[in-house]
């Protein structure tokens, strides 16, 4: 019987992952016998898709770049971003990424109090970004300076909210990640996942530093 | 990248099972990309805020190049993208999205300035039409 024509063994339970490598009826738990390990392979196509992204957020910047001068008279970044609040935001993003980074720790070493922990730091400061994102925005359109009033905030909203809706899509993941491992605990392919999250979450924050840096940072140094 | 724990081994990433030296060893690692990256945050946001420190126009660059540095703090200490075998793969998948990357950016400004500068004012072209 060859394994293409057969139905999966019992090792799909896991969640309906697509098998790597044509027709070995691999389970999912198990590790190839030879070439790289399933985790690489998992990590290397993940990170091709997280290359596609941070594509999609150089497109937005270079609209952003050619676009902020382009105020219609209205109201510049000078006036409008508050080092203050983008200092926060920056500090919650960056220790939610070194949390992440235990909860790897944590996962691996199985242990519940570093991996669980971490996670819930990761998800409060994430939400703390969001929630201050949210604010941000907020004030900016009740100040008149919605993303209808030139073209300048047309590129920041659509820069800036992008990041934020990346931001939000992957506190839903860490909720569905720490869900999983309760109720599956820590084995092979719940740990490529939880990888995967990692390296979503670490990315979101470079891409952040662009932001701050060239958005917010440029936006209102002196010149 | 590959291998979030560093292992002598390197591609076996053996059943990931972690002794409490791994343990501090990896958290260790992150502790000093966290430093690292705070104080180049500091660095910039203090650039930017005081107008004494940096000559005023180069700011943009000197911000430039303290993100490019954060951003290869984070590759290195949290996404850990090695010069190992394992990351072969994943430099050379960065290094070509860092092509597009630059590509799409500088491609943007240097076409649109140039536009910007050979297109008359739109202010120009209204009295022209009445």
């Amino acid at each position: 019987m060859s394994a293409g024509t057969e139905a999966f063994p019992g090792g799909v339970a896991g969640g309906g992952l697509a098998r790597v490598g044509g027709g070995h009826a691999q389970a999912l738990t198990e590790e190839p016998a030879h070439g790289p390990s399933k985790r690489i392979v998992v990590a290397y196509g993940f990170w091709i898709f997280l290359i596609s992204d941070i594509i999609l957020f150089s497109a937005l910047f270079a609209s952003y770049a050619v676009l902020s001068e382009a105020t219609a008279d209205g109201p510049t970044g000078r006036d409008l971003f508050e080092l203050p609040t983008v200092a926060l935001e920056t500090a919650c993003l960056l220790l939610s990424t070194v949390f992440c980074g235990f909860a790897g720790i944590g996962a691996q070493a199985r242990r519940n109090t570093l991996y669980y922990g971490s996670m819930a730091a990761t998800f409060v400061l994430g939400a703390i970004f969001v929630a201050i994102e949210l604010h941000e925005f907020a004030t900016m359109i009740g100040a008149g300076a919605g993303p209808g009033r030139s073209a300048f905030l047309s590129a920041f909203f659509a820069l800036i909210g992008c990041h934020g809706l990346h931001v939000s899509a992957g506190l839903l993941w860490l909720l569905t990640m720490m869900a999983q491992v309760y109720a599956k605990g820590y084995r092979a392919d719940i740990r490529r996942r939880l990888l995967c999250f990692a390296l979503f979450w670490h990315t979101l924050d470079i891409i952040w530093v662009a932001l701050f840096s060239l958005v917010y940072l440029v936006g209102v140094a002196p010149r | 990248m590959s291998t979030p724990i560093p292992h002598a081994h390197g591609d076996v990433a053996p059943g990931d099972e972690l002794g409490p030296a791994d343990v501090s060893h990896a958290i260790r690692g992150y502790l000093v990309g966290l430093a690292l990256a705070t104080l180049l945050t500091g660095v910039s946001f203090y650039i930017a805020s005081s107008s004494a420190l940096v000559w005023q126009p180069s700011i943009p660059i000197a911000l430039s190049v303290l993100a490019l540095a954060q951003m290869g703090v984070h590759l290195v200490f949290f996404l850990h993208i090695t010069s190992g075998p394992d990351s072969i793969n994943n430099v050379m998948a960065l290094a070509f999205g860092l092509l597009i990357v630059m590509l799409l950016v500088f491609g943007s400004l240097w076409i649109m300035t140039h536009l910007d500068h050979n297109v008359m004012p739109m202010e120009r072209v209204m009295k022209m039409q009445r």
